[in-house]
């Protein structure tokens, strides 16, 4: 059990130290350091601790239930190989922070910096220690978003900025990729889980879908392991501070691709196409990669570069797939992060002192920097495969596994040649790092006099060449047991022998060693002029720019192609659009409802109607005045507006809604109070509109007119039909039958609106919220139109007589009204559960007595008197909202469950008492504050100074 | 009764619609709060009419829907009204500063080219 906990430990601890260290002030360097390195330093302890549970081909599972109904659960898995991988993470990721803490200067953001690295190295846990597929792509994109973070770090910089969009994009779209494919698998094999996905090897591959699933998912693992041809964003990726390169994408994130080809070796591969593809593009991206490396100028190009061809060699080997050559595989990756990850970090140190990143301007460092030259010059000494060092005993494997294995295809007979080839060029651009950099006349026009960087700054690269020295000379001594037990958790227990020796005797992988560097000395001397201060690369190479290409797409499918479709589809304006959305309501009702038969008898209207026809009579008369005005006259069609409203509003009362009508009225209140807060700042409407009368102005008219007539007729005829067919059972005898049992309430609406779909009258007035800060945040910057910037006429009139006498009486009388609309309010939300009434009807009540007095008096004058804090009121309202729907939890009842029973209070008798009262409480609260924020906000409009008569401060001081 | 809704909702429906594809942004305004008011009244109606019926009920036991109007509507409507209002408030407000920034009351922002 303590290693279950323990295995989520690993992978919690590095996020919470990521939330930590964002939180930290910006100049602590320090303690960033000594937060991160402990991290770290945690993990590799539990690392320790487990280390025997996984020796032997043991593995550790930890399950947490979560979705297991869609076969989700949170489940972690550490094996040799994920425990070796986890070694890499957490060891070099502590070398890395140390050392970012010399090379990041004083002023760079670095908690931003720190708090990415450590969700990294959690993401990067997460990713290798997944036990579930799914989880794993999730982990495996988030590693992603992180790299596209960090490379991004210095965002003012247009380079880093787009090295890290085109990363994000081609890694985070092969995520997708991934994605696809490991559904596909989850189907094909029934589990999610990535034991039985291992297990069910034969299925997979023998499964019709096994082509896609497989071009899917190398599509994810080669772009994010580089592979030829997503390989260009890795040389990108280098706009990122050198610790970040020296991590991410040189030591971990990019290594997690070729993890993954390993890791499903035993499931995906063993098929020919496995073998065609993987080892062909691992070997196109090895010989590219050295090949391009060769001719880069600047240190991290070359790096990248040489970072592509060693995980092409990697992909290689794993395409393969002999067990040796997945030994190889691991053994490759575990020495090319360390010495890549050293040299990175040293081509660091000499940007850092030197100032230049260019091999054309960097000479003779050796005399000025001489410890690090020789770190240095190890470090890229195990990157050529020179013996004694770890680089030269995995690149022996490799040679051995492209000669010995042979299945008589011609990428196999070539395998040798192209390793042999690729390796020249490794040697050749490790000795250009070497004698360029170190050697020669010394350096004269370097941007800093160079001189040897701070101990602890070195200290990183001396152990991660240490490591280079220790496993280049006794490999099984350091190395042995766990690639044993790392190659046990891919294989199976029946691993072959191999033996980590260093001198095997005279063999093929030998010779073909030799054979390599002295090809590579010799490529390198002989052009050397040519390819120091030559231009980078050939002609061929410069024009098989990839990340040209992929820009000119991503312009293309981003910019060009949407602009283009938008030219052809998009209507010109707002009317063209709203008339094709009309004309396509009223085509799916034709569609739905045309097969119908009509055989509805039309009745007639009986003179007990005569009133509700009449009444109605007005209102539609109000509606087409209203529409025919509302061009011109604005404050007429509103007035009209407000009479449809009232008539609504008594229909409502008419047809047995109490609730509605009671609504409706309030609303209608605020809302033509609303607008005509509104109006104020609308300057009036010219009766001139140029070509207004013309005939396409006229003929767009008709055709509207024609529109809206059958949208009219259409909607007469739906809801005759509906009226006058009988009603089948409706949901609402339930809400009757359950409202008094269930709710405690005999009004049945409220009683649905707070208790039965409460969860809906919640986002009901999230969105009220929502909108009232909107409608508040619109206005803070608003500017109004230059016409009506001038005080309007009374407000002129009424200063130049006295204040007092503007309005007195009505003033007088609002004042008095203050209370008794409290009062009603107050009756209104009590009432509400058994009677018409509620937390809205309340809410909006109380915001109009709020709103009448500002009409009454001016707003100063209640300002002085009374605070309302609008934005209070809601925060409270959502959260007393969520917090009663939050409480039912307690009792382990679902969100926004109810409890209610009746109380008896003395002197006032039986009293429903329920927990959707309080919900009703939130409602009425927030409803307060939204309708108040915006009456108020726009009120206070009127508050700002014209920006003519606004004195200046020359006039006010003078 | 029926008869007269449902030209009510058609006369509401057909006037809001034709302001809603309308230039004038004021116009675009009235015309959703006279569709706002056909639509209501529509939703309203799903539930069939009642008179003298509210869905109040006597406090105690179960009763027979029959005699009760249809709640269910009447929720949906409480709802779409305050939904209404909100965005009557925000088209405003946009409506103002659209005024405001770009000098004219065309929904577009810019008058029609001729």
């Amino acid at each position: 059990m303590v290693e279950q906990n323990l295995l989520l430990l690993l992978v919690l601890t590095p996020f919470v130290s990521a939330a930590l260290a964002a939180t930290l002030p910006v100049g602590s360097r320090n303690a960033e350091t000594w937060l991160a390195g402990l991290t770290m330093a945690v993990v590799l302890g539990v690392l320790a601790v487990l280390y025997p549970a996984v020796d032997e081909g043991g593995t550790i599972t930890s399950k947490l239930e979560w979705a297991s109904s869609v076969g989700l659960d949170l489940s972690f898995r550490m094996d040799g190989f994920s425990w070796l991988f986890m070694v890499l993470v957490a060891g070099i990721g502590m070398l890395v922070l140390v050392y970012a803490r010399y090379y990041m200067a004083a002023d760079d953001p670095v908690p931003r910096l720190y708090s990415c690295l450590l969700a990294f190295a959690g993401a990067m846990s997460g990713l290798l220690l997944s036990g579930n597929i799914i989880m794993l792509v999730v982990f495996w994109e988030l590693t992603s978003i992180v790299s596209f973070l960090l490379i991004g770090y210095w965002y003012h910089r247009q380079d880093a900025r787009d090295g890290a969009r085109m990363a994000l994009i081609v890694t985070a779209t092969g995520g997708l990729c991934l994605m696809v494919a490991m559904i596909l698998i989850g189907q094909i094999v029934g589990s999610y889980q990535l034991e039985d996905v291992l297990a069910a090897g034969p299925q997979i591959t023998g499964h019709r879908l096994y082509p896609v699933v497989l071009i899917l998912f190398l599509l994810g693992a080669f772009t994010k392991s580089a592979q030829f041809p997503f390989h260009f964003w890795l040389p990108n990726a280098m706009a990122a501070p050198t610790p970040v390169s020296s991590y991410l994408h040189s030591a971990t994130m990019v290594k997690a691709g070729v993890f993954l080809l390993l890791r499903f070796q035993p499931a995906l591969g063993g098929t020919d196409a496995w073998f065609q593809i993987v080892t062909g593009a691992g070997m196109i991206t090895m010989l590219l990669g050295a090949f391009v490396a060769l001719f880069k100028h600047d240190l991290k190009g070359l790096l990248a570069y040489s970072t592509i061809s060693h995980l092409g060699l990697i992909t290689a080997l794993a395409g393969i797939g002999t067990p040796l050559a997945i030994i190889a595989a691991v053994f490759h990756i575990v020495n090319h992060a360390v010495f890549k990850a050293s040299l990175f970090m040293a081509a660091g140190i000499i940007d850092h002192e030197t100032g230049t990143r260019d091999m054309r301007r960097l000479s003779g460092l050796a005399h000025a920097m001489p410890v690090t030259a020789t770190l240095a010059i190890i470090a890229s000494a195990a990157m050529a495969g020179v013996p004694l060092l770890n680089g030269f005993l995995s690149k022996e494997m490799f040679f051995e596994a492209t000669y010995v294995w042979n299945n008589g295809s011609p990428l196999d007979n070539w395998a040798p040649y192209i390793a042999v080839l690729a390796a020249s060029f490794s040697a050749a651009y490790s000795l250009r790092f070497i004698v360029t950099v170190f050697f020669g006349p010394k350096a004269t026009d370097l941007p800093h006099e160079p001189h040897e960087p701070p101990a602890l700054m070195r200290l990183p690269v001396f152990v991660l060449v240490a490591a280079c020295l220790a496993v280049g000379i006794a490999p099984q001594a350091t190395l042995g047991n766990w690639l044993t037990s790392a190659g046990m958790a891919i294989l199976g227990p029946d691993l072959p022998h191999f033996s980590l020796k260093l001198w095997h005797g005279v063999n093929p992988a030998l010779i073909m060693s030799l054979i390599a560097t002295g090809l590579g000395v010799i490529i390198y001397l002989l052009p050397r002029r040519w390819i120091d201060r030559g231009e980078e690369g050939l002609r061929i190479t410069r024009a098989l720019e990839f990340a040209r290409f992929f820009e000119t797409g991503l312009q293309f499918a981003t910019v060009t192609l949407p602009r283009r479709m938008l030219r052809r589809i998009s209507a010109t304006g707002l009317q063209g659009q709203l008339r094709v959305m009309v004309l396509m309501g009223m085509a799916a009702a034709y569609f739905a409802l045309g097969p119908l038969d009509w055989n509805i008898t039309l009745p007639e209207i009986s003179s007990r109607e005569l009133v509700f026809a009449l009444l109605w009579l007005i209102g539609g008369a109000c509606a087409l005045a209203a529409a025919w005005q509302a061009k011109y006259h604005r404050f007429a069609a509103l007035i009209l507006t407000g009479g449809v409203g009232l008539v609504t509003c008594t229909t409502f009362v008419w047809l047995s809604a109490p609730d509605l009508a009671v609504t409706q009225l309030l609303v209608e209140i605020a809302t033509t109070a609303l607008l005509l807060l509104g109006l104020r700042w609308l300057p009036k409407r010219d009766e001139e509109i140029a070509g207004d009368n013309n005939f396409t102005s006229r003929f767009r008219r008709f055709r509207d007119l024609m529109i809206a007539v059958t949208c009219g007729l259409g909607m007469t005829a739906i809801a005759l039909a509906i009226l006058l067919t009988r009603p089948g059972s409706s949901v609402g005898d339930w809400f009757l039958r359950h409202s008094y049992v269930e709710g405690g309430g005999t009004n049945v609406v409220n009683v649905i609106l707070v208790d039965f779909r409460a969860f809906d009258t919640f986002g009901e007035i999230a969105v009220l919220a929502i909108v009232g800060l909107t409608v508040y945040a619109l206005l803070r910057r608003f500017r109004p139109a230059l016409e009506s910037v001038e005080r309007p006429r009374p407000q002129v009139e009424a200063e130049e007589q006295a204040l007092e006498a503007y309005l007195f009486i009505p003033a007088v009388l609002m004042q008095w009204l203050f209370a008794p609309i409290i009062a009603l309010a107050a009756y209104l939300f009590f009432r509400g559960h058994d009677l018409p009434g509620g937390g809205f009807a309340a809410g909006v009540t109380f915001a109009l007595g709020l709103l009448l007095q500002y009409v009454a008096s001016n707003v100063r004058w209640v300002e002085a008197r009374l605070t309302i804090l609008p934005v209070r009121w809601m925060a409270t309202g959502l959260i007393v909202a969520a917090s009663v729907g939050l409480g039912s939890w307690i009792f382990g009842a679902p969100f926004l469950t109810t409890h209610y029973q009746y109380l008896e209070l003395p002197w006032i008798g039986k009293v429903p008492a329920s927990t959707a009262m309080l919900f009703d409480v939130g409602v009425f609260s927030l409803v307060v504050g939204a309708i108040v924020l915006m009456l108020i906000a726009i009120a206070h409009q009127s508050l700002r100074v014209a920006p003519r008569s606004r004195p200046t401060e020359s006039e006010e001081q003078s | 009764m029926e008869m007269i809704l449902a030209l009510a909702i058609g006369v509401l429906t057909g006037s809001g619609v034709w302001l809603l594809m309308r230039p004038r942004s004021f116009q675009v305004i009235i015309g959703l709060c006279l569709l706002a008011y056909g639509v209501n009244l529509f939703i309203f109606s799903m539930g069939r009419l009642y008179v003298g019926a509210a869905p109040i009920m006597p406090k105690g036991g179960f009763v027979d829907p029959a005699a009760y109007a249809d709640p269910l509507p009447q929720a949906l409507v409480l709802t779409a009204i305050v939904i209404s209002f909100a965005t009557t408030a925000l088209f405003l407000v946009v409506m103002i500063a659209s005024r405001g920034t770009t000098g004219t009351d065309h929904v577009d922002g810019k008058e029609r080219e001729q």
